[in-house]
């Protein structure tokens, strides 16, 4: 094997739990991440939509923001590096939020968690040393700090509440988007109902040293498997959800991406906050006047999957290029997501992507593929 | 049966057909396969020619030509089943058949001996 690669890669504290389970480990975002197990991509897509599947998620970043000026001081100066409505964000409570740069590209795209006296982020892992360098640079009186300590694991599926309840009973109770603290044996969990599967679910930060012990625990449950980076991918795709640095970037903007809807009514032009954020001229003019291209879904009429990079053409030429696609095992059939100009944007519109030299024929579709199951 | 580097396997069929497809190894390695495209009939492929492209839940790859030869005859059961190659890679998930000169073209590849010592 590739020895030194694998020194350059950081290990999951669930690392030797995965090996023994069979997972094939690969490079991923500077991790030796799982990205199946023995049964399969496939196998485990299907698990987590009938069933529950836990996926290790440690990669990704946590960050603390601890404010030295108080809480509101904190939100107003995160408000400044994204759109979101962030001050409104009421105790307990978790809002999707973009990082987004001046040029109105986006940064990153996470999570914000309202925590009492502090805010609890999660950024993509491919992020983090940037995210951290930009937050540090943007809210230079409050406190910033990477959660070095704590594994994040994601339990998700139908299945997902009654599995957890047999570990931490009431949580059932949490509403979509909803976060609680919760004692685990003598650690801190720290529990959002919350995940990127379109399934309902959980995303559970857990302490290092009690992670193992407790995803043995959720993995006793006779309903859950471990699934990897693979059905992740697939899953999430499914669902209609971005994947930075592949269907979101700095190119971007959150209004082509079809990410308004995370622009706070106070955020936008007429609101008691409006503007503020890095590029706020350019994305609330472009929230009003709509976008020249815009993210859609894309059904391949073949069963030839069209993959990220593939180009899309209409009669015209060419009108844009697909940013994610594969196999959607749910739907049966390839799946794709991309960028078309705007006019042709319509569901039901014919369009061809080129795959190995061939022009296919595919066909804009509503997004997600596969009905959301959040509980609301 | 011979097997090549590219773990594929090789099966003479009659005087001058070769049957084609991947080993178990391959098929575990490139995980569910979603699509499978076919190489024309009455083609003639040489020696590392593409001559199918196979789609896994994950990614693209391509089978090359192990010989030179005529496509004679392909699966095209594995256009509409593709899980095929998973389900039964040395039998019913076969790709295509090569018309061949002369079988002892064969005799280079390795056997399943040597198969397994390579892959293990």
């Amino acid at each position: 094997m590739d020895d030194h690669r694998s020194d350059q890669l950081r290990r999951l504290p669930l690392h030797d739990l995965h090996v023994a389970r069979g997972a094939r480990m690969v490079p991923f975002a500077g991790w030796e991440m799982p990205v199946q197990y023995d049964g399969g991509v496939m196998a485990e897509h299907l698990h987590t939509r009938t069933a529950a599947s836990l996926f290790d998620v440690s990669h990704m970043g946590q960050v603390l923001l601890r404010p030295r000026n108080g809480l509101d001081h904190l939100t107003l100066g995160l408000e400044a590096l994204v759109p979101a409505d962030i001050a409104s964000l009421p105790e307990g409570r978790q809002r999707y939020a973009l990082l987004t740069d001046d040029s109105g590209g986006i940064r990153d795209d996470i999570m914000v968690t309202h925590r009492g006296d502090h805010l609890l982020l999660v950024v993509n892992a491919s992020m983090r040393e940037a995210d951290l360098a930009h937050l540090r640079d943007g809210l230079g009186d409050s406190q910033v700090e990477e959660v070095a300590d704590r594994a994040l694991l994601a339990l998700q599926g139908p299945g997902a509440a009654a599995a957890l309840e047999g570990v931490t009973e009431g949580i059932g109770r949490l509403r979509f988007m909803e976060a609680r603290t919760v004692p685990w044996a003598d650690a801190e969990l720290w529990i959002s109902r919350s995940g990127y599967t379109g399934e309902d679910g959980f995303e559970i930060s857990v302490p290092r040293r009690a992670a193992e012990a407790f995803a043995a625990a959720i993995l006793s449950h006779p309903d859950v498997r471990l699934a990897g980076l693979g059905a992740r991918d697939s899953l999430r795709l499914e669902a209609g959800l971005c994947l930075y640095s592949q269907d979101i970037d700095r190119t971007t903007s959150p209004v082509e991406a079809g990410l308004g809807w995370s622009i706070g009514k106070a955020r936008r032009v007429g609101g008691v906050r409006a503007g503020g954020f890095p590029g706020a001229d350019r994305i609330l003019r472009q929230l009003e006047r709509g976008p020249r291209r815009v993210r859609v879904g894309l059904r391949p009429e073949g069963r030839a999957p069209m993959r990220a990079g593939t180009e899309i053409l209409a009669a015209q030429g060419h009108v844009g290029r697909i940013t994610s696609g594969g196999f959607g095992p749910s739907v049966q059939a390839p799946v794709a997501m991309g960028y078309v100009d705007v006019a042709l944007s319509a569901p039901g519109t014919p369009l061809l992507g080129k795959v190995r030299g061939q022009d296919l024929p595919v066909v804009v579709a509503p997004l997600p593929f596969v009905p959301h199951s959040f509980q609301r | 049966m011979k097997f090549t580097e590219d773990h594929e396997w090789l099966r003479a069929e009659g005087d001058d057909l070769v049957v084609v497809g991947i080993t178990e190894h391959a098929a575990k390695e490139l995980g569910d396969i979603v699509f499978v495209e076919l190489p024309e009939i009455e083609a003639m492929v040489a020696h590392g020619d593409e001559v199918v492209v196979i789609e896994s839940v994950k990614a693209a790859s391509d089978i090359l030509a192990p010989i030179d030869g005529e496509i004679v005859e392909v699966n095209s059961k594995l256009t509409e089943n593709p899980g095929l190659v998973n389900a039964d890679p040395l039998g019913a998930g076969w790709f295509l058949k090569i018309r061949v000169d002369d079988l002892a073209v064969l005799d280079d590849f390795m056997d399943e001996d040597e198969y397994q010592d390579m892959i293990s």
